[in-house]
Order: C-alpha cells, then structure tokens, then sequence
C-alpha cells in the first residue's frame, strides 16, 4: 500500500481572502512578523500499487478532481505506508 | 479490546462507577431492584443516560403536566418527534424546538450546527416535510473575544447546515445578555409540513418485525461521559475521539428526502430520530410506546471506527441516523430505496414480546433491560422549591422612570443595543428564501411562508424575554407566550399553538426550581387564555457558570395560521398619509427593560403587568382588522417601547417619515415597556372603518414622505431626526460590536 | 417547450426551478436525476443551485463527473440553452462548459439579499427580453459567487459580449468586473450566481427573473419557426 501525500495550493496569482483573513488576524495578536498567509489543502490517498505509473496516475487525479487547476496548483510526495 | 477491560457489575456498585455516568446511590438501587441483579457496564449505561434529565424530564415532569395539552386542532401532542396541529384540507403544521446549548458551549459551530440537523430529523421522522428552521440564540454581552466567537461560529453553523440542506432559516431572534456569557443558548425549531394520512409514529410494534438501522454509520461521537472510568481501562488513550457530534448536512439531506419516501410505504411500521442517547433512546421508546420489545445485534450495526464496544454504540450520538421498523419480509424494497439515496439501510433487529431490550454482541447477550424501566418508569423528583430573596425585594420596588436627558439621542442609543439593533448580519448569512416561499423574510414580527398550491399561509416566531423572567418569572412567562402570539396577530395570523424549550440553571436549587415553576404556572396560563396549547418542546437545566444561573429562558415557539395571502401584514409603513395608531394604554413600566438597562447597567424592580384578557381582546379585534383589510401596518411594542416601535416601522421604507403627538411624561410615552400594545397604520380613506372595529385605537400621527422621525410630547417636539440616520446605527451596530 | 430540471444529490433549488417554469413560464418541465444517460428529449437544460455533494472538495467538482454531465456537454454542443443557476453554474465552470473558476466571498460569510443585476448583454437567447443596460432585482444566496479568471480570459469575455450580468450598486462577492453571470462563446451556456428561479412572482418580492426564462421560450420558438 502506498500513501500519496497531496498538497493543493491557490495559485500565487490568486487572490486568497482566506488567507487575508487569518493573516490580519495573526497581525491582530501581535504575530507581527507574518509575512503572508496562504491556505490550502491537504489531502491523503492511500492506494494500490498501480499498473501504470503511480506519477501518471497521482497527476491525472489532480488535474482531473482534486485541485482546479484554474485557480490552484498541486504539489505531492509519495509513502509506502505499512500494511495494517 | 476494551470491551474486556470494562468494569465488572461488582465493581461498578463498589467503587460507584455509575456516579460518574450520572446516577444517584438510590438510582442505581432501583436499577438493581428492577433487574433483580446487578447491572454490568453497558446496562449501567443504558439506565444512566435514558434516566438523564434530557431523555426523562425526571426534574421538570411534575412542571411539564402542567401545561395545556389539547386543543380541537391538536393531533398530536407532546411525546413524540414532533407536535401536530390541523390546518384544514387535510394538512397539518408539525413542528418542535429543541436546545443545543451545552455542545455549542464547547464547539459552537458543530454544536449549533448538529442542533439544526436533530430538529430537523425528529419532524420528518413525524412524516413531514421540514419548511423552515428558527433559532433562538443568547449570548453574553457581545463584548469579550470569547463571546464575539461564540456569536459568530454559531451563526455560522446554523448558516452551514440550514444552507446546504436547502430549509430555509427564516426567523428567530437573538439577545444579549451578561447572564449568558459563559454558557450560550442555542435552541433551534423547525417547522413542516404534513397530510394527515401521512403521520408516522415513533412505534415498534407487531411482534416479529424487522428493526433496521438508516444512515451514517456509528462512531465514537457524542459518548457523554466517555472519558471518565474508562480512562486507564481503554486499550490505548490515542483511540479516544472529542466528545463532539459533527454534522453533515449533505448526509441528510439524502436522509431527508429517502424518509419522505419512506413514509409513502406501507411496509413502514414505525420511525424515530437516533437523537440524544441514539440507538437506546430510539429502540427503548419505539418499543416501550407499542408495549413491545426489542432484540438487536448489535455486530450488525454499521460503525465508523473499529473495534467499538457495545455501550460505546449504544451511546453514541453520531448524526444523521434512524431507527425504524419494518414489515416482516419486505426488508429488500426498504434497503432498496435507501441505496438510491448511497444510504446504510441494514436489519439490526427484531421485534418482541417480551416488553425487553435485548442486545447482543459478539455472540452474547450484553444487555437485557425492561424497555418500560428504560423509557418511562425514570424517577421522577419533585425538587424543593423557595421564593428568592430578590424577587422580593424587587417586587418591593416602586416604577420609576430612569432619568433620560437627551431624547433624541437616547433613542438612537436603544437602537444601538445588541438586543434591538438590526440583525441583518445575521440572516443575511442563512439562505431564508430556498424552496421559494418566503413571503415575509427575516425582520419583521414573524416570518411568513406561504402554502404552495393554496390561498393560505403560516406564521412562525420565536420569543422570549427573560429580563422580565428574571424579575417575574410568572409574568414573564405569561409574556413570553403573549408576545409571541402578538407577532403573529400583526402577521395577520391565528395563533395555533406552541411548542417550547425550558432554559433554566441548576434545578437542584430551590431558587432556580421556584423560578421554572413559576414561569410555567405562567406559561400555563397564557396559553390557555390565548387557546395555543403546549404541542411539544424541550428542557435544559444546568445552564450555569460558575455557579450563576442564566436568567429563566423559557423559549416559546409558535406557529400561526393565515387564512388568506391577503391577510400577511408586516410591521413596515406603506405610504405617506397612513394615519399612525397606537392601540393600548401606556403605563410608566421600566422594570427589565432596555432603558432601564442603558441607564442603569443593570435590571431591577417589577416586570411589566400583564392582564391576560386585555391581552386577548385586543389580539382577536386587531386580528380581525387584519382580516378585514383595514389595516396597512402592525408592529407589537416591546423592548424599547413605542420610539423603537416606531422607528422598526419606518426603516427599510425608503424615504417615509412618521410625525406622532404623544401625551403625559415624554419618557414614559417614547420608551415604557407596558405589555399588550401595538403600533398600527391605516389608509386615510379607511379612519372610519378601522375606528369603529378597533375602539381603542387612538391615532397618534401620520406616515409621511419626509425622511424624518417626529415624535412630539405635549405640544413640544421631542425627537427630530433623520430616519437613515437612526436607521444607519441600528443597521450597523452589530458589525460594529464585532469589528 | 420542454425543460429538464437536473437533480444531483444535495440540489436544493430543484423544486423552485420546476415550479418556476411549470407554474409561473407555464411550459413543460421535468426533473431528471443526475445518472440519467440521455437529454435528447428536453429542449433546455437546466442546472439548479444547491451543494451538490455537500460542495465537498470544491463547489461542483464531484457534481461535475455524474452521468448526466456528459449529456449535459452534448446538449451544448448541440446548441440547446443550458442554465447553471449558482451551484449550477460552479458546475459548469468545473466542467469547463465556462471559463474561469469561483473563490470564497471576500467576506468569507455566505450571503442571502436581494441585490442589482445590469443587463450587459441583451442580445443572448436569455437575455432579449431585456432592454440595454436594464437594472433588475434577483436574489443571490451563496458562499463562493467570487467570479475569478485571468486577464486575457477577462478581456475575451468582455470582447464577445460573454458578460451577460453584472452587480449594478455594490459588488457582494468580490468576482472579477462585478460579473455576476457569463456565457459560453456560442452564447447557448449560461452561468449565473443570482437565482432568477426565486423571483417569478412579485408575492415573494420580485418577478424580474421571470423575463430571462421568456427569453429562452421566445428565442426557442423563433428558431423553431425559421427552421421549421
């Protein structure tokens, strides 16, 4: 078994009201050393081992469902998960 | 497995580990005596949470008989998911309130938001199509960052769950108060709708019968009291999950909709929600209402987590599941029907005649209750009861006015307060307008949906202020159910009946007890003066801080009947040259009231009288004014009196103004809180005919085209000011509380 | 002329949609269930709002692979007037039917008023019945209505004319050019975020969505009669 890790993030470009947010309310607390904030998601697949190559597969699934590629890149990093 | 390592029954009544799931040394005697052994650790949970004050009402019972039961629209009464009025035409109005208080305390938004989701199920496990929701909130003053988050994440997560299940949230009411700081109320109602043939009841009979378990799968949500003993005794403590129920409104929604289809079967024999207590509530109360049984085993129970124990999943509160139990043999169809949805429907069960809960697990039998001792044979306590030294002293107190140097901007103040101000940053976050039958939206008296496919319409409202509970509980329980049936008069409906959530302190004290029998000896009355019996509703005691009770909040519910889309009114002027009536005689009555509470930082004194009959009287003659078309507006007085009133009424009109004379002391004519008066207006062209139905109006003024509000005192004017002015601080003071 | 009122698990406006066309436009109108494999029968297509799949992952993502969906994309080839009405809509972006993507509201709150809507472009199949630059009163419920798309996506939409509505008055979401909705190059795809289904009837405050459903109808009969 495999655990694919993936991070979806907004695009830099794209504005992140969310992140906004959070950051002046970190500012708020007196965090004043934050920069930025940005938010995203973070998903865990855990798979098969599958027939075609597991980096074909983890990217069609991003682009196709799991990030929107519009407004979001996507970034992940693979495991091999112990059996239970 | 913990299951091993759960106390034996020896040990629970040695080292008294029932005490920490809630039951008394005499509880647990009785359970010994009714089993005629000692109970092992699943039983014990069994009876502690099905004998908790929230599943048997074992403090409130001898309060709760009180109450006005029936009536000739009544089909249903209290006992069941929820209460039933006829509307005519083979329809009928179901509806309940129920309180989310103490998980909202902890996690506001799952708390508020799971609150939404359990009322909603119990009225369509009652066969009804849910129309609307209404919440009843009260927090402390909006001031600390602790209550500003509060506020706002239960908010949104009545917004998060009522938006995506598609019920409109259309009404309710929010207040503040410093009582409520540490421990917020969170009640929510909701109201569907029901043809007569199609009511279910919560049953388990003909023995035999398939028991089957609908909807999300069982998990380690919502164990009260899951934490304590078996801390060192669990397998490792990483399993253990926050007592927090989440909701997932998208999972009942499919719920919702496969239910409704449900209940068109024949095959279905009985339904009920898995609310507090879950699966042991809804199997111990469907069976002990048919004089059944029950046998389940529980391995078939669908689960979330792996290796639960049987208490584990019997008490259990995850959301959005049901009970229900079906004709012998038709089980596939049901299955069938649920999977169209992507729903668990599996068979758990059967019935019995042996008037027992029966549960196995693993091959064994983990528990063999009396479902009678489970369901209705609680203790029931009458707890002592004493008049509190305040109220007496209160009650001593003259009426005096508090003393108000700038008219004009004290009215701009009351405004200002959370209580009055605009609640707008509210609902404009619950989608109140989904299934498109909002007529009359959030803000005015009541909410009003029409009947899709008839001429006729609903009223629905929340109410109660419990400063004037606090000073009187028994007036002010008299209030609270006036005053609801009040906005639904100046909706231009007929009030049917009520449903309500006791919100009180610890009733152990013979203070906080005193005050819940008092404002349901109140309740009690009104409602039978005003024929709008107690359909159903809820209690939550315990509602302390720091050993500080919250004020007596007992949330009256009510739904009206509109005969005719004509009748709807709204609390707005219409049009310049309305004449402007005040109906009611104004007294110098401060006690609990918003200026009081301005001037003074604190509430004291007697609260508003209240004559019952005055009060009816002047309901059915305003009532019938409605129905005769004589009248434009209608706005009850409350908080703030009649300046509030009048400004409420000419917000949101777009350029109309409103010039009123007022007579004796100018402040007790602008802010008095005396009961049983309404704020009308009526077209010129009809003085004649609304005078001569409504004899004890006495016209104040005129609607104008100026933009301005004009009250004068004797002859001299007092208020002068721009309506967007005011309208601008009362539009947004909230968002200015919380920014 | 026949409707089709598209159901996925967690639409809640689908009723409103049907009675909107049955009772108020008074043409034919059924429900169709999200794994139904053909709409060759239906003259319109029609995406109803709501939090298909609890909007889980993204607004419309999963809603955007049902069954349905590839009938929903064939109709649109083929020229049929499809309408995603908020959720609606966010499918449609999902599906790629329309450019752009939909963030949160910038307040971060989901929001129920009644707002402005200018007509920017009156010459669509929904919107002839309109006259230039008419103001009229829709509702609008939602908590991701913030229209995004990038510059050039921007400067094309506004070039062909795809920018049908905009927030006349203050912008409630913060979507990009205060669009409010747009439509496909051809012009036979329309998203919107405000819910012209709520306002058919003046009881509940507003029938000015009414006339963007009589638009479909009239352009639906004109090009009946000419190819007829």
């Amino acid at each position: 078994m495999m655990k694919v890790k993936i991070y979806v993030t907004l695009r830099e470009s794209v504005l992140d009201p969310q992140g906004t947010a959070v950051k002046s309310s970190l500012h708020a607390m007196n965090y004043t050393e934050v920069q930025d904030v940005r938010i995203g998601k973070y998903l865990e697949v855990t798979m098969e081992p599958t027939e075609r190559p597991l980096d074909e597969v983890v990217k069609e699934m991003c682009e196709k469902l799991l990030a929107n590629t519009v407004i979001e890149d996507f970034e992940y990093e693979v495991e091999e998960a112990v059996t239970r | 497995m913990s299951l091993l390592l759960e106390p034996t029954a020896e040990i629970i009544k040695e080292e008294k580990i029932y005490s920490q799931m809630g039951l008394t040394d005499e509880e647990f005697q009785m359970v010994e005596n009714i089993l005629g052994r000692l109970p092992n650790y699943t039983e014990t949970g069994l009876f502690s949470v099905m004998w908790s004050e929230h599943c048997s009402y074992k403090n409130s019972k001898p309060l709760l008989k009180k109450f006005p039961v029936t009536g000739e629209r009544v089909l249903q009464g209290p006992g069941e998911g929820a209460g039933i009025v006829d509307i005519g035409d083979g329809q009928a109005v179901a509806f309940k309130i129920e309180s989310h208080n103490h998980p909202s305390a902890i996690e506001p938004y799952q708390g508020a938001a799971t609150g939404v989701g359990g009322i909603i199920r119990d009225v369509f496990s009652m066969g009804a199509r849910p129309i609307a929701v209404l919440n009843s909130l009260r927090f402390g003053e909006l001031q600390t960052p602790r209550v500003k988050y509060l506020f706002e994440e239960v908010v949104a997560g009545i917004a998060g769950y009522g938006n995506c299940i598609g019920i409109p949230t259309v009404g309710g009411e929010v207040q503040f108060d410093a009582s409520y700081d540490g421990n917020p109320l969170v009640n929510a109602m909701c109201v569907g709708l029901i043809d007569h043939k199609d009511i279910q009841k919560g049953q388990a009979k003909g023995v035999g019968n398939t028991v089957m378990y609908v909807g999300a799968k069982t998990g380690r949500d919502g164990i009260h009291g899951a934490t304590f003993a078996s801390e060192e005794l669990s397998d490792s403590s990483d399993e253990k999950r926050p007592a927090v129920q989440v909701g997932d409104p998208f999972m009942e929604k499919l719920l919702l909709e496969a239910c409704l289809e449900l209940i068109k079967s024949d095959a279905l024999i009985g339904i009920q929600d898995m609310g507090a207590a879950g699966l042991t509530s809804s199997s111990a109360e469907m069976a002990s209402k048919a004089g059944s049984g029950i046998e389940m085993n529980l391995n078939l129970v669908p689960q979330r987590e792996t290796g639960m124990t049987a208490y584990e999943m019997m008490l259990s509160e995850s959301q959005e599941r049901m009970l229900i139990v079906i004709e012998k043999g038709r089980e596939q169809e049901i299955v069938d029907l649920f999977h169209k949805y992507d729903l668990d429907c599996v068979s758990v069960g059967h019935v019995t005649d042996d008037h027992n809960l029966r549960l196995l697990h693993n091959g064994e039998v983990v528990a063999d209750v009396p479902v009678d001792a489970l369901a209705e044979d609680a203790p029931v306590y009458y707890k002592p009861s004493s008049e509190p030294a305040y109220y007496r002293e209160f009650k001593a107190m003259e009426n005096v006015e508090p003393e108000v140097e700038n008219l004009e901007e004290t009215l701009n103040q009351l405004l200002q307060q959370p209580t009055i101000a605009s609640k707008e940053w509210v609902y404009d976050q619950y989608d109140y307008q989904v299934r498109t039958n909002t007529v009359v939206a959030p803000g005015s008296d009541a909410a009003v949906l029409r009947i899709r496919g008839t001429e006729k319409a609903l009223a629905m409202t929340t109410d109660c202020n419990s400063r004037y509970l606090y000073l009187d509980p028994e007036v002010g329980g008299k209030i609270a159910v006036a005053e609801a049936a009040r906005n639904i008069v100046c909706s231009g409906g007929i009030p049917l009946a009520i449903t309500d959530c006791l919100n009180f302190g610890n009733p152990e004290k013979p203070e906080i007890f005193w005050q819940m029998e008092k404002a349901v000896d109140g309740m009690s009355e009104a409602c039978r003066e005003l024929n709008t019996p107690v359909i159903g509703g809820n209690v939550s005691l315990y509602n302390e801080t720091n050993g500080t009770a919250v004020y007596p909040t007992p949330v009256v519910g009510m739904v009206g009947l509109i005969e005719n889309l004509s009748h709807i009114t709204t609390q707005a002027f219409k049009k310049a040259g309305d004449l402007v009536y005040l109906i009611g005689k104004t007294n110098t009555e401060f006690g609990g009231s918003e200026l009081q509470k301005l001037v003074h930082g604190r509430i004291f004194g007697q609260s508003p009288a209240l004559d019952l009959e005055t009060e009816k009287q002047r309901q059915q003659v305003l009532l019938q004014a409605i129905q005769q078309g004589l009248v434009q507006s209608a706005h009850d007085l409350a908080e703030g009196g009649l300046a509030v009133a009048l400004a409420e009424s000419v917000f949101g009109t777009n350029g109309l103004g409103v010039d009123v004379d007022t007579t004796g002391s100018a402040v007790t004519a602008l802010f008095s809180e005396t009961q049983s008066r309404f704020l009308v207006s009526v077209s010129a062209e009809q003085k004649e005919a609304f005078e001569a139905a409504v004899s004890d109006a006495v016209q104040i003024g005129t609607v104008t085209d100026s933009d301005t509000l004009v009250i004068r005192n004797e002859g001299n004017t007092v208020i002068q000011r721009s309506v967007k002015e005011y309208e601008k601080s009362w539009r947004g003071a909230i968002s200015c509380l919380l920014n | 002329m026949k409707f089709a009122v598209i159901v996925f698990p967690g639409s809640n406006c689908d009723i409103d949609m049907y009675h909107a066309i049955k009772d108020e436009l008074g043409e034919e109108v059924e429900y169709v269930w999200h794994d139904a494999e053909d709409l060759s029968g239906y003259d319109g297509i029609l995406l109803p709002g709501g939090f298909s799949y609890g909007d889980y992952l993204r607004c419309g993502a999963i809603a955007r692979f049902s069954n349905v969906m590839k009938e929903v994309v064939k109709a649109a080839g083929e020229g049929k007037p499809v309408l995603g009405v908020c959720n609606g809509f966010q499918i449609l972006l999902e599906a790629g039917l329309l450019p752009g993507a939909m963030q949160r509201n910038t307040n971060l709150k989901f929001m129920c008023r009644t707002v402005g809507l200018r007509i920017e472009n009156n010459e669509t199949m929904f919107t002839n019945g309109f006259v230039p630059n008419e103001t009229i009163k829709i509702p609008i419920a939602h908590g991701e209505g913030n229209y995004y798309c990038d510059d050039e996506t921007y400067e094309q939409l506004k070039e062909n004319g795809q920018i049908a509505f905009t927030y006349a008055g203050t912008n409630p979401n913060g979507s990009r050019g205060d669009i409010a909705g747009i439509i496909n190059e051809k012009g036979n795809v329309l998203g919107m975020m405000p819910h012209p289904e709520r306002a058919v009837d003046a009881l509940l405050g507003s029938a000015d969505g009414l006339k963007l459903f009589q638009s479909i109808v009239k352009h639906w009969r004109d090009s009946n009669v000419v190819t007829a």
